[in-house]
């Protein structure tokens, strides 16, 4: 049977997804999702139980064993290389260690956005075109940074202001999704929630939707307008935040003592 | 019974088993031998020594006072040469290292036949000396500074190429892999993911190197690749000593300050 395009109001679909690192020890196992167009999902879960692998196969960065992830009519998983990357340039992504260039600016690193799309030689002389230069100072502000911010080398920066530019970089390739691998891992608790409010704000002004990997339940409870629970590879609880109940919590992560 | 007998005996700790203190026994003993061979292999002969410190005095007093008029007539031309050969030879390197840097960097060029010709190509470079290149490039090329600068350019392909190629190695993933997941090309990659990752090493690598070409270009004029070696050579064959003591006064001062120029520039780039 060849695979056939999912309904068109879905963003992203997923479907019987499996990947193994060694043969026969799958993580992922047989995995099908859908996605709506907008909101924000939640994927929780305990460590190790395939969240990661499951949020990095959606843009290949895993590559999958098995399965299909159709995204805007084309399934990625069978896509060749030139092509995924064309694919790539609309699917943005926030990490946990930021994963910015250090040693370049905060302007120049929401311009790195962009690269998918700008020739090389201008990235070469640093010749962006001006209307990325003014999207990036745009999204600058919009990340609550501020243009005094635009000169000072990433490596200056806190671990929130960080992560406000590697927001910034993400929308600066105007995707059409966001997944973010739990971007508020190294944050403290407070910055961690003003993170997530800020994807979520951004997200619905961009009208994306994104998909987060957050092993805090309480912050996924208060953002997500979904949630996924995944545990030992496989998807165990799928719905609205209103349902997550302590039962449902110790079907995800496995015993009780600890809700109490 | 007695609260003694039951006590289990202390725990038991050495540094090394007995097998190991043979060993070690072993291997010092065959250092002792190693060196007492060589020792008689190298044949020093008693009365050579002797008179070394009245010979040395003799070569010392020879050479002074230096010859300086010969400064202007020879050496200046010479020195200024040996920089040349040094910089163009360390520039030509570079245009040969860094691709070949790229190729032997496993992170960033995923393919093991490339990984090994780079590396190969490496260490032909550098299991060749300096001066077996330039006897090599005078054979071919005739005598001259041209020959001297292949042969600084071929030495530090290898050496400028395999420490390129670590830096790269050593690059954080973490950025690559977020230019790589928002769709950049793979040249775009090395710019802005690799580059700005590496620059410090990059030149600091360079001015490393620099400062050896001008050490090693010092002497390739001993085969007739140019530089300041030639008047060197000139000087040694014709016995002025105090023309050689001039010269030797003169690379050791500007070996010396090409070292504080450069770590000066070194310190200001990390």
């Amino acid at each position: 049977m060849t695979p056939t395009e999912p309904a068109s109001d879905s963003a992203l679909t997923i479907r019987h997804l499996v990947k193994e690192y060694r043969r026969g020890a799958p993580v992922l196992k047989d995995v099908s999702l859908t996605f709506a167009s907008s909101g924000v999902t939640a994927i929780i879960g305990p460590s190790g139980t395939g969240k990661s692998t499951l949020i990095r196969c959606i843009n290949r960065l895993v590559e999958p064993t098995a399965g299909e992830i159709w995204f805007e009519g084309e399934n990625l998983a069978a896509l060749p290389p030139a092509r995924l990357r064309r694919v790539r340039r609309r699917i943005g992504m926030v990490f946990q260690e930021y994963n910015l260039v250090e040693r370049l600016s905060v302007i120049e690193n929401i311009l790195t956005g962009r690269l998918g799309y700008v020739a090389f030689w201008r990235v070469w002389l640093r010749r962006f075109p001006a209307e990325d230069i003014a999207r990036a100072f745009a999204l600058l502000d919009a990340v609550g940074l501020g243009s005094d911010f635009a000169t000072r080398r990433a490596d200056q920066l806190s671990g929130g202001q960080r992560q406000r530019v590697g927001i910034a970089r993400a929308l600066m390739q105007q995707p059409r999704l966001l997944l973010a691998d739990e971007p508020t891992s190294s944050l403290d608790p407070r910055t961690s929630v003003e993170i997530m409010d800020l994807l979520r704000a951004l997200a619905e002004r961009e009208r994306i939707p994104i998909v987060i990997n957050i092993h805090n339940v309480e912050l996924a409870r208060r953002c997500a307008s979904r949630i996924i629970g995944m545990a030992q590879g496989s998807i165990v609880f799928d719905g609205a935040p209103e349902a997550l109940d302590d039962d449902r919590l110790a079907t995800i992560y496995g015993g009780e003592g600890w809700l109490q | 019974m007695t609260a003694a007998a039951t006590t289990p005996p202390p725990p038991r700790w050495v540094r090394f088993t007995p097998l190991q203190r043979v060993g070690r026994f072993a291997a010092y003993l065959i250092t002792v031998a190693a060196v007492v061979w060589s020792m008689k292999t190298i044949e020093i002969i008693p009365e050579f020594l002797y008179d070394a410190p009245e010979q040395t005095l003799d070569l010392f007093q020879r050479m002074w006072p230096f010859d300086w008029s010969y400064y202007p007539k020879a050496i200046h031309a010479a020195l200024i040469e040996t920089f040349h050969i040094a910089t163009l030879g360390t520039l030509l390197s570079l245009a040969v290292a860094v691709p070949f840097a790229v190729l032997g960097a496993r992170n960033v060029t995923p393919v093991p036949v490339l990984n090994g010709l780079a590396k190969f190509v490496f260490v032909a470079s550098r299991s060749v000396n300096s001066l077996i290149w330039a006897l090599l490039f005078v054979a071919i090329l005739g005598p001259g500074a041209l020959a001297g600068t292949l042969a600084i350019a071929c030495r530090s392909i290898g050496f400028v190429g395999k420490l390129l190629s670590e830096a790269l190695e050593e690059a954080r993933p973490g950025p690559i892999e977020a230019l790589t997941a928002l769709g950049a090309p793979a040249g775009h990659l090395l710019l802005k993911g690799y580059w700005p990752q590496i620059e410090p090493a990059f030149w600091s690598v360079t001015l490393l190197r620099w400062d050896i070409n001008i050490r090693e270009s010092s002497v390739l004029g001993l085969v007739g690749a140019g530089g300041i070696g030639v008047a060197l050579d000139a000087a040694l064959s014709n016995l002025y000593w105090d023309q050689a003591g001039l010269i030797l006064a003169i690379i050791l001062a500007v070996v010396l300050a090409v070292e504080v120029l450069t770590s000066a520039i070194r310190r200001r780039i990390m």
